[in-house]
């Protein structure tokens, strides 16, 4: 063995090792490749090997080949074995192989998960440490899927070296398999605190990416974050957080406040210049989020702006370039502040640095006004000329075009200057943006009347000087600025001088070499052209330059039909048959200009961009509606497309539905033509779109009024300089004027220029040269704001938007391989740390939200009268969806009320254990409202444990009971206050099921007063069956009975007794070894104001009859003074309703049972019912305890079931206030008392 | 994240290329040039900030880079990473190579491209920062240089002597190539701690 380790080691001193092979390489320059192809054959044979040091010794040397740009991915699988080395030194050169060259698509890479895992528990560190680097790089969703557990449990590794790492590495984990996110957050969250810094620093990084992407998310971990900042001192992490604050405050405006002052803190205080700079962003952040709200935080832009100067003003180069990036994003909300700055920023402009220049010309956008435009662009011009590189300069070029179309032209005030700008522009060599240009050049023309024959001579020399644009086939960009001009030429050929020329310039032969979609533009405006020559030769009584127009079209246009592009050909071969058609009418003198005319007659809007996308759906068009019948499922594949083809369209069908449906459709066809009529977008049938004028949605347009002050008329290419000399002359002549009548406007001046947010200088009193009104682009009517266009659905990060808060659901898991004995820490065990915690924060959410409730109750008091109404709102609002969701709604109000609280300076309001009824009259919110309760019980009882079921819903329906309490003692007024001792004052057992009927279904309970005194009030809810549904089969006949207690006193209550006294057929259920007669001790006290509730037990024989139970509470009052012993009566009701357990019944399992003939019959009629059917079925379902198996219009059929197995089948029929109920059970007498409780709850109502 | 950190010299010869998202060999080696191309033409006293590499990502990220003597440390990160952090962690990666290295020069570099992976991957985990402790890299470092030795053990005896042997022409090498000294310390940044 050691002779052949020997042998091995010798045979490799002659192997190259990776020394070898760069030192050949760099003795090889001259056939390098050729070197390293033949080193290639001896990696492949050193490969085929089976010494794994000779092996690892070859993928050290393709990884460094790997790196020169070979692809080495052949090798995937001696890259697998060398992983799977068990020496450190080689296992690590194959995992930096793997590292380099594995991705999702290496098929090899599943052979990995086992020796990954093998290696994650490895007892080495440094094994775990390398597979956890190599794993970082190639991680893909299976191995994720596959490692999540594992790694997971690295992340409480004893070695915080491995813990870092595990922290880490779970972000690549949560990419690919975001199913994870959750189940780990709890762990991740912990290591936000962990004693090493290093894992923090891991966790706070983890944290900062995924908050980047989901922001929203991670609110609830502000405070967690803001007692790290204030108590780090490792800059890297301060930096992450202060950056993660940056993206959470625009969504909370408090954090922003909150964040201000230790932020300014720091910025003083700080050395590190990074640190500084972050806090600084931040601090804008805040301060652009907090913009709208809060006017007053002068300060801490002044202390921002002045920071960053001296970060623009420093030497070093680096600062410059990160000042000016923050900068650009004061300028967003505060330009003015900006604005005083603007010598240091047009100074960066002639700075030698490109990144700085970019930086600067990024500001120069909100540094513009109307005074300076010219003066900053013609600067930016000089930029242009002298910029070698094209991006550069075509950033360059975008930003001019930026900057002088910014907010609608704000700052253009000589169009005709504009438009010679974007004429020069085109004479830029390979620039990328020659659609820009041509765009701008559009909507100038369309949108601004006034420029339109200006523009339309330059565009005409433009045209006639198209070889200088396409002359070079390289600067293919440009010449999409023959587009633009083109079109304008053809559409406001009126403003033409020498249409003909024009015409003759557009149909050189050169044009064939233009793209296709440019030739296409040039054709049809040809024809626009030909029209308008027509026309303006028509009245002449010579008929030759019309004719010799007709002749250049019929002889240039064949070229056309030519054309490669169907659209040119299409398009000129219709021309061409228009203008022969034409040549003959003018032959015989027929006047034609008109007709030609027509055929290009009206005008186009411009129109917002998105604006189809917006255009609503207009009400009662389905776009997911057959318009046909569906074809029938037995119609094979193949039969389909025939159809299409031969039209056999099944006819019956169709006219079927339209006569179904001939009202709907002569409603949404008037609907839509109101809509047409209203939509200037829709195309009508009439010929002329002037007529969309006419159109009332119309009218707002305005059209524009010109009024010229400069002569339009320049001669040959215009120098943009030019103007801006015309510019200043015409100031001058302004100021001037000015003076005569100063006093008068210098009143005005100051009243505009406080509205005007553009510059310090009072630019307003340049008043632009053309009045141009700016045709506002169109966008349709009821367009609705959508942000969601720019989203990309194929972001990793999206399917990272999970919210955390949530609680975990038991499907929540991350797979683990239970088998394995390396498993560290059982999964089971996982699964406890993390919802023990949850546990208890729900019963923690719990008091909160009483909390809460106190607090609304408070304010509520002052309105009593209006309260009624805001009850039944406060319950439609909450309406959870059901009952576990309701938990979900709870844990969000707790974090949200956590953050509120820590957001909000108010100081700690007490913490109330459990509600105060210090107020008789106090409303308090339900938390559920109990027909949604209802619903959701069979649902519950099903998903959850019993033991789960009976607290949670024992304690919402506690929260309700005493809302419904309140109600009652508000109704019935009952003065209770300061009474003492009169016992027995209990002889009422009231009963009364529901309290009142409010129209949106009301909320309903089925606790009941039980009895009260002046000390305490007992209300109980025996309906609540717990006996769930394998209990049922054991254990048939219990019954639980929920009892609150409540202390109305002022003095303490304790040692209570709660004793019945049993029946032949129910019995409480004592506990072991007391008597048939003792009581039962209620399990807690009460001190004053205090409710509570217990539960007991009782057993039941026959549930076929209902049964009252006398009993008594015994109890001690103990005040300051004294201790005295009271007894409270009251009479147990036990409804056969109660027996009755909501139980979830399918319709064709109800169906059957139906059939089967074993349930008896029985009916019931009830007269006068005045509800809505919804909420007679909820209140059936509630208070009686049955579900809905189908509903049909106003027939219902329900079903439950009797704690000893007894079907009872309702069939609910509505109409006009009548209610039939067709039961059937198979046990007579129950369904009679059911039935008799049914009627008694509705004669209630 | 870090989206890459490339290592080339003066000439635009690769030292070192750590790609954190999967490209194609060629891609590679097209970035690698392209990025040359952009960090090779600006001056000495011009920022280390670049904008429009067209190739990684999109406009959300940005080069950082410095030189050092005849080498270019090129980081490609998004705007989630501080910029003046990253410059810090690019001094801080040098720092520690000179210190694992003694005195590290290019050829440092060249001949042991795994050792540098290996320190960088100890800084830089999977595009994310690991560890900015320049003594806690070294340590980790170390360490695991120590356990490679100790596995080598008295098999790996031969191999030592010979590559002793082989490196015993290493001086004329010198000649070949353009060897600077690295100059190390850099004015105004104030490193983590």
């Amino acid at each position: 063995m050691a002779l052949k380790i020997v042998k091995g080691s010798i045979d490799r001193m002659f192997d190259k090792n990776l020394q070898d092979l760069v030192r050949g390489i760099r003795n090889h320059k001259e056939d390098e490749a050729k070197y390293i192809s033949t080193c290639i054959d001896e990696i492949k044979q050193e490969l085929k090997q089976d010494n794994i040091a000779v092996k690892a010794n070859a993928v050290c040397k393709l990884t460094y080949l790997q790196m020169l740009g070979y692809d080495v991915s052949w090798a995937a699988f001696n890259i697998v074995e060398v992983m799977s080395s068990s020496k450190f030194t080689y296992k690590r050169i194959g995992y930096l192989a793997a590292s380099q060259c594995f991705h999702e698509g290496t098929d090899v890479i599943m052979l990995t998960t086992n020796q990954i895992r093998k290696d994650l528990s490895s007892p080495n560190q440094y094994d775990t440490g390398v597979a956890l680097t190599g794993l970082s790089c190639f991680v893909t969703p299976d191995l994720a899927r596959d490692l999540a557990n594992d790694i997971m449990t690295l992340m409480s590794h004893t070695k915080p070296y491995i813990r870092k790492k595990a922290v880490l590495i779970m972000y690549k984990v949560f990419l690919k398999y975001p199913e994870s996110l959750r189940p780990a957050f709890p762990r991740l969250k912990e290591k936000l605190e962990d004693p090493d810094p290093g894992v923090q620093s891991a966790a706070v990084n983890v944290i900062c990416e995924l908050a980047r992407r989901n922001p929203k998310n991670y609110l609830s971990l502000a405070p967690l974050f803001f007692k790290l900042m204030t108590s780090s001192t490792n800059n890297w992490v301060l930096i992450k957080i202060i950056k993660l604050f940056g993206a959470l405050t625009p969504l909370e405006p408090r954090l922003g406040k909150k964040l201000i002052e230790p932020l300014t803190n720091l910025i003083h205080s700080t050395s590190a210049m990074s640190l500084l700079y972050e806090c600084v962003n931040t601090v804008i952040a805040v301060l652009i989020s907090l913009s709208s709200g809060m006017p007053n935080h002068s300060a801490s832009i002044q202390l921002c702006v002045q920071k960053l100067r001296i970060l623009i003003e420093d030497s070093d180069q680096n600062l410059k370039y990160l000042g000016l990036l923050a900068m650009s994003k004061i300028l967003k909300t505060h330009p003015k502040s900006v604005q005083s700055h603007k010598d240091l920023i047009l100074q960066c402009l002639d700075d030698k640095d490109e990144s700085i220049r970019l930086r600067a010309l990024d500001l120069l956008y909100g540094m513009v006004s109307k005074k300076n435009l010219m003066e900053i662009v013609k600067k930016l011009m000089l930029h242009v000329d002298k910029a070698e590189g094209t991006t550069y300069r075509d950033e360059l070029l975008t930003k001019i075009i930026d900057i002088c179309s910014q907010s609608n032209y704000q700052y253009i005030t000589n169009f005709e200057w504009y438009i010679s700008i974007l004429v020069e522009l085109t004479r830029l060599e390979g620039t990328r943006h020659g659609h820009l240009i041509a765009s701008q050049m559009l909507d100038v023309a369309i949108r601004v009347k006034a420029i339109r024959a200006f523009a339309v001579a330059q565009m005409a020399t433009l045209l006639d000087n198209a070889h200088l644009l396409t002359g070079n086939t390289q600067r293919n960009g440009i010449c999409e600025v023959l587009y633009a001009a083109a079109w304008i030429c053809g559409e406001f050929a009126e403003h033409l001088e020498d249409p003909m020329l024009t015409l003759e310039a557009m149909l050189r032969p050169k044009v064939a070499t233009l793209p296709g979609h440019i030739q296409a533009v040039y054709v049809q405006n040809a024809a626009k052209l030909f029209a308008t020559v027509l026309q303006k030769h028509e009245g002449e009584t010579d008929s030759q330059a019309a004719q010799e127009t007709s002749q250049l079209l019929i002889d240039r246009l064949p070229l056309f039909v030519q054309s490669a592009n169907l659209e040119v050909q299409e398009r000129a071969s219709c021309i061409l048959q228009l203008v022969k058609y034409i040549q003959k009418l003018q032959q015989k003198n027929v006047e034609v200009a008109e007709e030609v005319t027509a055929l290009f007659a009206g005008e186009l809007n411009p129109v917002a961009p998105k604006a189809q996308k917006k255009v609503p759906i207009p009400e009662g068009l389905d776009l997911d509606a057959w318009i046909n019948e569906p074809p029938s499922e037995s119609e094979s594949e193949d039969e389909k497309p025939k159809a299409v083809f031969a039209k056999e369209e099944p006819k019956h069908s169709r006219s079927r539905h339209t006569e179904v449906d001939e009202k709907e459709l002569a409603r949404r066809r008037e609907a839509r033509k109101q809509e047409q009529a209203n939509n200037p977008f829709y195309i009508k049938a009439s010929p002329s779109s002037q007529k969309v004028y006419d159109a009332p949605g119309v009218e707002h347009i305005p059209v524009v009024q010109i009024d010229l002050s400069v002569p339009l008329k320049v001669p040959g290419m215009p120098m943009s300089d030019q103007y801006v000399k015309l510019e200043e002359e015409r100031r001058q002549k302004e100021k001037a004027d000015k003076k005569k009548k100063e006093k008068k406007k210098k009143r005005e001046k100051r009243g505009k220029g406080r509205k005007g947010d553009s510059g310090p200088e009072s630019e307003e009193d340049i008043t632009p040269a053309h009045h141009v009104d700016i045709v506002t682009e169109e966008m349709p009517e009821n367009a609705l704001p959508s942000d969601d266009d720019d989203k990309d659905p194929n972001d990793p990060h999206k399917a990272l938007d999970i919210d955390l808060d949530k609680p975990l659901a038991d499907s929540e898991k991350l797979p683990v391989r239970t088998h394995r004995p390396e498993v560290l820490k059982s999964p089971a065990e996982d699964r406890d740390d993390n919802t023990i915690p949850q546990e208890t924060k729900k019963k923690s959410s719990k008091d909160k939200k009483e909390k809460k409730k106190d607090k609304e109750k408070d304010r509520k008091r002052s309105k009593e009268d209006k309260k009624k109404k805001k009850k039944h709102k406060d319950v439609e609002e909450e309406l959870p969806e059901s009952l576990p969701e309701e938990v979900v709604q709870s844990e969000e109000t707790k974090e949200a009320s956590d953050l509120d609280f820590w957001l909000s300076s108010a100081p700690v309001p007490p913490v109330a254990q459990v509600v105060t009824v210090s107020s008789s009259a106090a409303a308090a919110t339900v938390d559920s409202s109990s027909a949604a309760a209802a619903e959701s019980e069979p649902e519950e009882l099903k998903d959850t444990e019993p033991d789960d079921t009976k607290s949670s819903k024992h304690k919402k329906k506690k929260q309700k009971k005493e809302k419904e309490e309140k109600e009652k003692k508000k109704k019935k007024r009952h003065h209770h206050h300061h009474h003492h001792h009169s016992d027995a004052g209990a002889e009422d057992s009231v009963q009364n099921g529901t309290v009142e009927d409010e129209e949106p279904l009301p909320p309903m309970s089925n606790y009941s007063l039980l009895a009260e005194n002046s000390y305490i009030k007992m209300m109980k809810e025996d309906a609540d069956q717990v006996c769930d549904i394998q209990g049922n089969h054991q254990d048939e006949s219990k019954v639980v009975v929920s009892v609150i207690f409540e202390n109305k006193s002022d003095s303490f209550l304790k040692s209570m007794e709660f004793n019945v006294l049993d029946s032949l057929n129910s019995k409480l259920q004592r506990p072991d070894g007391a008597g048939p007669h003792d009581g039962l001790t209620v399990p807690f006290q009460l001190p004053p104001g205090v409710s509570n509730e217990a539960r007991f037990v009782f057993s039941v024989q026959s549930i076929v009859m209902p049964q009252k139970l006398k009993g008594t509470l015994t109890f001690i009052v103990k005040t300051d003074e004294s201790s005295t012993h009271e007894k409270l009566d009251f009479k147990l009701h036990f409804t056969c309703t109660s027996y009755l357990i909501t139980t979830p019944c399918y319709s064709d399992a109800y169906a059957k049972l139906l059939e089967s003939g074993d349930l008896k019959g029985s009916s019931l009629r009830l007269e006068g019912v005045n509800m809505p059917f919804h909420h007679l079925l909820a209140r059936i379902c509630f208070h009686h305890h049955f579900s809905v198996v189908e509903r049909i219009d106003s027939c219902a059929s329900m079903y439950s079931r009797s704690i000893q197995g007894h079907h009872v089948c309702l069939l609910v029929k509505s109409s006009d206030q009548t209610v039939s109920i067709d039961a059937k059970c198979d046990e007579p007498s129950l369904l009679g008392n059911v039935l008799d409780e049914i009627k008694q709850t509705f004669s209630k109502c | 994240m870090i989206k890459a950190i490339l290592i080339f010299n003066n000439h635009g010869k690769p030292r070192l290329s750590k790609f954190y998202e999967h490209y194609t060999e060629d891609t590679e080696q097209q970035i690698i040039r392209e990025t040359f191309h952009l960090v090779s033409k600006r001056d000495e006293n011009v920022c280390n900030f670049l904008e429009g590499g067209l190739l990684i990502g999109g406009s959300d990220n940005k080069l950082i880079y410095r030189h050092y003597a005849t080498l270019y440390f090129v980081f490609c990160v998004d705007s989630s990473e501080s910029e003046l952090g990253i410059l810090d962690l690019i001094q801080v990666f040098v720092e520690t190579l000179d210190k694992c290295f003694e005195n590290v020069c290019e050829l440092d570099l060249i001949f042991h491209m795994d050792k540098v992976h290996n320190i960088l991957a100890e800084m830089v985990m999977g595009g994310m920062v690991l560890e900015t402790n320049m003594s806690e890299i070294i340590t980790q470092a170390e360490a695991q240089s120590k356990m490679e030795k100790s596995e080598a053990g008295i098999a790996g005896a031969p191999a030592r002597a010979v590559s002793a042997v082989k490196n015993m022409n290493l001086p004329e090498m010198p000649k070949n190539i353009n060897i600077g000294d690295i100059s190390i310390k850099v004015p105004n940044l104030p490193s983590f701690k």
